[in-house]
């Protein structure tokens, strides 16, 4: 069974923003936390995919216009929560996904302390039926 | 696999799968060492998949993968001892490169079966002992099994290393189980391989056709398993209940990947040549005494199959079944299947009867199966406006694609259905 766990940022202008101000002790510590994340899910054979996304003054909101053509909106600085990575994993049971999710909520911030960031868990829809047996 | 080569033909890849669980059996004899043997069988088979196309099959093919998988051992073990820097005799090294000779075919079924033991190791879970499985038995590669089930390479060869690690430390050894163990264990294996089936059960269309192909893999490793075991009733009830449910494969979705229920399926299009098979093997086997959940799930499937139009079906007996069912296994899918069926015998307000006291099941209150099962019985109690809501509810709670799309389909029908 696949999840997907999203980690949020709190508010753009909160923690990711806040990154720039962090020590370069905190941000490598952060850094070598979700690698060796990845890597233990890499070796337990449960991760699909994983990616870290630039921080929201990067993101732009599309529609398309009356020709189809992209019209763009944005940059966002304050109040908006965006996605700032995510994580597919393949696991036996939604508790195993719960236990992933509540590992990546604490990534070390600032001092080494944990963020205890939110990390929301969903299935991924697949084309399986559900099991009888 | 590499471009510019051609590509092995399906009588030679049916040959190679056919062997590679006696050739990973016939290496692990010599060598003693599961783990490792069964990465230089899946070598062997790589290298056969390149070499036999342009260079022929070897006369002895069998014999060819076991050499060659046998070098492998042999070149691992020189460098393992190198890098142990261990000083070791040249007799030694020359015991172990010697030409293999391969006197043992009779332990050919012994040892797929040992195999299956391995691979289904009750200390694995379900998502290991199937990769495994695949791998070790099916003759699959990593790739194709990564491929199935969606997922990187480097995490399938992952979870399979990690599983024959399991097996290593469980201290279990390439030998026969006692008979008691075996019952225990040849029960994880039909499970296994239920599951497999059960994965591959789903639309043949697009991205998911590489799964279609685990259905027919499941098919497959059961009948190996029961050519080793043909008098065991319930192996033979398991390659029924696939075979009896695989032959209404082409009917079971539209052209689009929707899904199209047994009562809406064209039944011209069911595998007669299937359900024959599938209906010789389970009368054999309830001839044999020992009635189990494979055979009676087969049973219910063979009387679905039998029904020239949905509304000849034997109702009554798929109840009978069901009943029989329910008293062996307390599985909670059985439950809310033999509602569905008393239901269809006694009518819809006994079918509701019989789910109500499923709410209180843990397993399946507020599953979206149970919900959905009740939408269909509100309906045909003619209480369009609850089946509406249900049918909704369901389609919110299932992670099924095609499920989902079906069950918001029969809300919209029946929506239509009072407006008009």
């Amino acid at each position: 069974m696949k999840y997907m766990l999203m980690m949020n940022t709190m508010t753009a202008g909160e923690i990711y923003a806040g990154v720039s101000g962090w020590q370069n002790q905190d941000i490598q510590a952060h850094t070598v936390f979700l690698k060796s994340l990845s890597n233990s899910l890499r070796d337990s054979g449960e991760l699909v995919c994983t990616e870290g996304l630039s921080l929201p003054d990067q993101a732009r909101i599309v529609r398309a216009g009356k020709g189809g053509e992209p019209v763009t909106d944005g940059i966002f600085p304050e109040g908006k929560e965006f996605l700032a990575g995510y994580w597919i994993v393949d696991v036996e049971a939604p508790q195993r996904a719960y236990e992933i999710a509540a590992r990546a909520s604490t990534a070390p911030g600032p001092g080494g302390t944990p963020l205890n960031m939110p990390i929301e868990v969903r299935p991924v829809m697949s084309c399986a039926p559900a099991k009888m047996l | 696999m590499t471009t510019g080569m051609p590509p092995l033909d399906a009588s030679s890849e049916h040959l190679l799968r056919e062997l590679a669980p006696q050739v990973l059996g016939a290496v692990i004899r010599r060598f003693h060492d599961f783990a490792a043997a069964e990465d230089a069988v899946q070598e062997a088979m790589i290298a056969a998949v390149l070499q036999w196309p342009t260079e022929g099959i070897p006369e002895n093919p069998r014999g060819w993968l076991i050499q060659v998988a046998s070098r492998r051992m042999t070149d691992q073990l020189r460098s393992e001892m190198a890098r142990r820097r261990r000083e070791t005799t040249e007799a030694a090294m020359a015991e172990a490169v010697m030409p293999v000779i391969d006197l043992q075919p009779d332990t050919d079924q012994d040892d797929t079966l040992i195999l299956f033991f391995m691979c289904c190791h009750p200390a694995l879970t379900s998502s290991s002992a199937i990769a495994l499985t695949l791998r070790a038995v099916g003759g699959l590669t990593t790739a194709e099994i990564a491929h199935a089930f969606l997922v990187p390479e480097s995490t399938m060869a992952q979870r399979i290393s990690r599983a024959k690690q399991t097996i290593k430390s469980s201290g279990m050894r390439f030998c026969m189980p006692t008979p008691q163990e075996q019952v225990e264990r040849l029960r994880s294996v039909l499970h296994v391989l239920y599951l497999i089936f059960n994965e591959g059960y789903t639309s043949s269309s697009g991205a998911h056709l590489q799964r279609l192909e685990l259905s027919q893999e499941a098919i497959r490793l059961a009948r190996c398993i029961y050519a080793s075991l043909p008098d065991h009733a319930e192996v033979a009830g398991l390659l029924a209940l696939m075979l009896l449910t695989d032959a209404r494969h082409a009917a079971r979705s539209g052209p689009n990947g929707e899904l199209i229920p047994l009562d809406k399926q064209d039944r011209g299009m069911w595998d007669q040549a299937k359900i024959s098979e599938g209906i010789a093997l389970l009368t054999t086997a309830l001839s044999k005494g020992s009635v189990g959940a494979y055979q009676l799930q087969a049973a219910i499937a063979a009387i679905h199959d039998e029904a020239p139009r949905v509304e000849d079906t034997d109702w009554a007996q798929i109840l009978a079944f069901y009943e029989l069912l329910s008293n062996m296994s307390d599985n909670p899918m059985v439950a809310l299947n033999h509602a569905i069926a008393a239901a269809m015998v006694h009518g819809p307000s006994k079918g509701l009867e019989l789910l109500k006291e499923l709410d209180s099941d843990a397993r399946l209150a507020g599953h979206h199966r149970l919900v959905a099962v009740r939408a269909h019985l509100l309906e045909m109690a003619g209480d369009y406006q609850a089946a509406i809501t249900d049918y909704r509810i369901a389609a919110q709670r299932t992670t099924s694609t095609p499920e989902q799309n079906y069950l918001l389909t029969q809300a919209a029908r029946l929506s239509e259905k009072i407006r008009d």
